[in-house]
């Protein structure tokens, strides 16, 4: 009985019992609907065709696709002290493991020094499908099942934008202090008030070495002619998208408007619709590049160090001369997690200096952490030299975290950019 | 037979005997018409919630409108039926390109799946366990998850692979000539997903043939081919055309091939737009103007392939 959702049929009468009871609020925002109603009595009243199609919508899509609730839900009661667990979503190969891919580690040693168990689950396959698996109970105000989730900045600002992330209690997290300086002050959450950066990283190039002697250094060198059709980009628009504006001299972290915008996906498209690049993917880009279709793309940083160990060095990567992005990961607890207090303690816990040179030195991202590669010159001086890992201040000043795009901008241009890859 | 117990059976029946004669039978009637009620509502109500609620959603969705000065992925009900209009004016491509592609594996799947069929059927007649070996094969591939088989395609045809180094080294494929990310490689994937579906309605087909009417063919002066054209194919005509549904319409609506072998020019498919759409773009009414419209375009073809084929006593 506690999830009505297990009862298709049963459902809109759930939904709408659930409704009266928010009733007072509702009625505050009636000016969505029409003739004075709001959007929800008028779903619950259900008169005439359109009530009836749009409340089999909202009860057969179980609220994702429909349901356009315009006020924040509210959070969950917090059961930490009863219930000595936190559930986290995180993506793949995104957590140090011990060899044989069993363990992790630092889980464990979190579990022993703190008795709060771990369901650790690698979720988070797309920021897109994710978002669209949850949105509608997050819309509800539902427990997801998870307590930490794991999205990309952008989408942890639309996370935060809709108040689908609680508030973080920094009283329970005194660690955040330990967050870089390039990290503190990000547009998708002004204060730091939800999110804390899990992992980050840069989009660059990267490049077979025995396919590219040449090497490269600059965006130009992807469009060589001898590398046509053996060339790749990214599927995620932000990455793709800002290497090319900023090749075009515009930063995408700054004030840059439609004119820019499509400067750089007419680049794009003429690329593609050449033939030049190959494909547009998202994360197995890297199979392309181990099986030899792929010989240059646009890539991520810490995929370059992971694929190196096991392919002997073959591949290279560098932030372009003219400036890469940075983005980051961001962990933040959804609205209807039940764990907050675990979660922070979570939090806190991956934001020791010691904890976090641990994970940096297996997953090879870009540690947010102050204090981690003093940690890591004592126990692997060589990782702790290697600039994609713990950047300096050179590597730094050269990548731009891409802006954050309004409702209608990020319609526009996601549009924009899936039709011209073709997707 | 000594042990059964005359007492229940008979107890049942009794107030039927006993009543007055047309009554009998209206009660019989009724209570088996209330067991027919009976059995059927489970399939009903599973119908209902999983197939007619959620089509009467997607019609609903796919006239829905962005909510003014909405977040990204919100929208309200209207009736604004020109999602219909702009979605076929922008994807009318990929919608032609996944009939044009599913028909080309469909051919393909027919061309591997009969003699598949045939020697299964015919030729392994009598010897069950060999006919039993090569069903497990031909079912095998089955085993493993459809999005690893087609990655498997994207090694095999890798541009280091064997298949494009022969293929260059025969001069059948220019020096920069590839086979990933090209319609051809899309077309291979559907086919070899699709085949199993083809080959076994038609070994269910041929497995019933009977071998006299072959043989009367020969009897009368028929060749081996003749013979197959007018014995052998149009009895198993029932199995082709399953088959060819079978293949057909998951092949239209298939995203996984044409996104893991495609390119972002010539192979876009329209089950791999709504997929994008959907979750990509949190575009729903788009996605689903598309889905009614592939549905409804499946089921005009379809209904014209069986009238044409004057089956639909068989399906």
């Amino acid at each position: 009985m506690s999830n009505p959702r297990r009862r298709p049929p049963a459902d809109p009468m759930v939904r709408a019992l659930i409704q009266q009871a928010r009733g007072a609020a509702a009625a505050r925002r009636a000016s969505a609907g029409s003739a004075g109603l709001s959007r929800r009595q008028f779903l619950t009243v259900g008169a005439g065709v359109a009530g009836t199609a749009a409340l089999l919508a909202a009860c057969g899509t179980g609220g994702a696709p429909g349901a356009s609730s315009s006020a924040a839900p509210s959070p969950a009661a917090d059961v930490s002290d009863a219930e000595k667990l936190v559930r986290w979503a995180n993506w793949t190969l995104y957590l140090d493991q011990n060899d044989a891919g069993t363990e992790y580690p630092t889980l464990n040693a979190f579990t022993k020094q703190t008795g709060i168990d771990v369901e650790y689950l690698e979720d988070i396959e797309d920021n897109d499908t994710f978002y669209g698996k949850v949105s509608g109970q997050l819309a509800n105000g539902d427990d997801i099942g998870y307590d930490i989730v794991t999205p990309t900045d952008w989408m942890a600002g639309r996370m935060i934008r809709l108040g689908y992330a609680q508030e973080l209690d920094l009283a329970n997290i005194p660690n955040a202090a330990n967050l870089v300086s390039t990290l503190r002050d990000v547009d998708y959450d002004e204060g730091r008030k939800h999110a804390l950066t899990w992992q980050s990283g840069f989009g660059g190039l990267a490049w077979d070495k025995a396919k590219v002697p040449g090497g490269m250094q600059s965006l130009d060198d992807l469009w060589k002619p001898e590398l046509a059709g053996k060339v790749e980009v990214l599927s995620e628009m932000h990455d793709t998208i800002g290497l090319i504006m900023l090749s075009q001299g515009v930063d995408p972290a700054g004030d840059w408007g439609d004119a820019e915008y499509d400067a750089a996906i007419e680049l794009l498209r003429e690329k593609i619709t050449s033939g030049h690049i190959r494909q547009v993917k998202g994360n197995s880009y890297t199979q392309d590049l181990v099986s030899g279709d792929c010989w240059a793309c646009i890539g991520w940083s810490g995929d370059i160090t992971g694929l190196n160990y096991e392919a002997d060095n073959r591949f290279d990567f560098v932030v372009p001369e003219a400036g890469g992005t940075l983005w980051s990961d961001e962990m933040l607890i959804p609205v209807g997690a039940t764990h907050k207090k675990n979660a922070e303690t979570l939090m806190n816990y991956y934001y020791e200096p010691e904890v976090a040179a641990q994970v940096a030195a297996w997953v090879n991202y870009v540690t947010p952490v102050d204090g981690a590669r003093e940690v890591m010159e004592k126990s692997d001086p060589e990782l702790a030299a290697d600039t994609n890992i713990f950047p300096d201040d050179e590597t730094l000043a050269k990548v731009h975290v891409f802006r954050t795009l309004t409702p209608a901008e990020e319609t526009k241009y996601n549009g924009q950019y899936l039709e011209v890859i073709g997707a | 037979m000594t042990t059964v117990a005359p007492g229940p059976a008979i107890g049942v029946a009794a107030p039927g005997t006993g009543a007055p004669g047309t009554g009998a039978e209206d009660v019989a009637a009724r209570r088996a018409g209330a067991a027919g009620v009976g059995l059927m509502l489970p399939g009903t109500l599973y119908l209902v919630a999983f197939f007619v609620i959620p089509v009467f959603a997607l019609l609903a969705t796919s006239l829905y409108v962005p909510v003014p000065g909405g977040d990204v992925g919100q929208f309200m009900p209207a009736f604004h039926w020109q999602n219909y209009v702009t979605a076929l004016a922008d994807f009318w491509q990929p919608l032609a390109r996944s009939f044009w592609f599913a028909l080309l594996a469909t051919a393909g799947a027919l061309a591997v799946g009969y003699p598949i069929a045939y020697l299964i059927a015919v030729r392994g007649r009598g010897r069950p366990l060999l006919q039993g070996m090569l069903l497990v094969l031909v079912v095998a591939p089955f085993f493993t998850s459809f999005v690893l088989r087609t990655i498997a395609w994207k090694q095999i045809l890798a541009d280091d692979g064997y298949v494009v180094q022969a293929l260059h080294w025969l001069h059948v494929l220019p020096p920069d000539g590839r086979l990933t990310a090209t319609s051809f490689a899309v077309v291979v994937s559907l086919t070899h997903n699709f085949v199993p579906f083809m080959a076994l309605p038609i070994y269910a087909s041929l497995e019933r043939l009977d071998p006299r009417l072959v043989e009367a063919g020969g009897d009368l002066y028929a060749g081996p081919w003749t013979t197959f054209r007018t014995v052998t194919l149009p009895l198993s005509m029932p199995g082709v055309v399953s088959g060819t549904l079978l293949t057909f319409i998951p092949a239209a609506g298939d995203y996984v091939s044409a996104s893991l072998l495609g390119n972002s020019t010539n192979t876009a498919m329209i089950g791999q737009v709504i997929d994008t759409r959907f979750f990509r773009l949190l575009d729903y009414p788009t996605a689903a103007s598309l889905s009614v419209v592939l549905m409804a375009a499946i089921a005009v073809l379809v209904g014209l392939y069986v009238r044409r084929t004057g089956t639909e006593d068989l399906l």
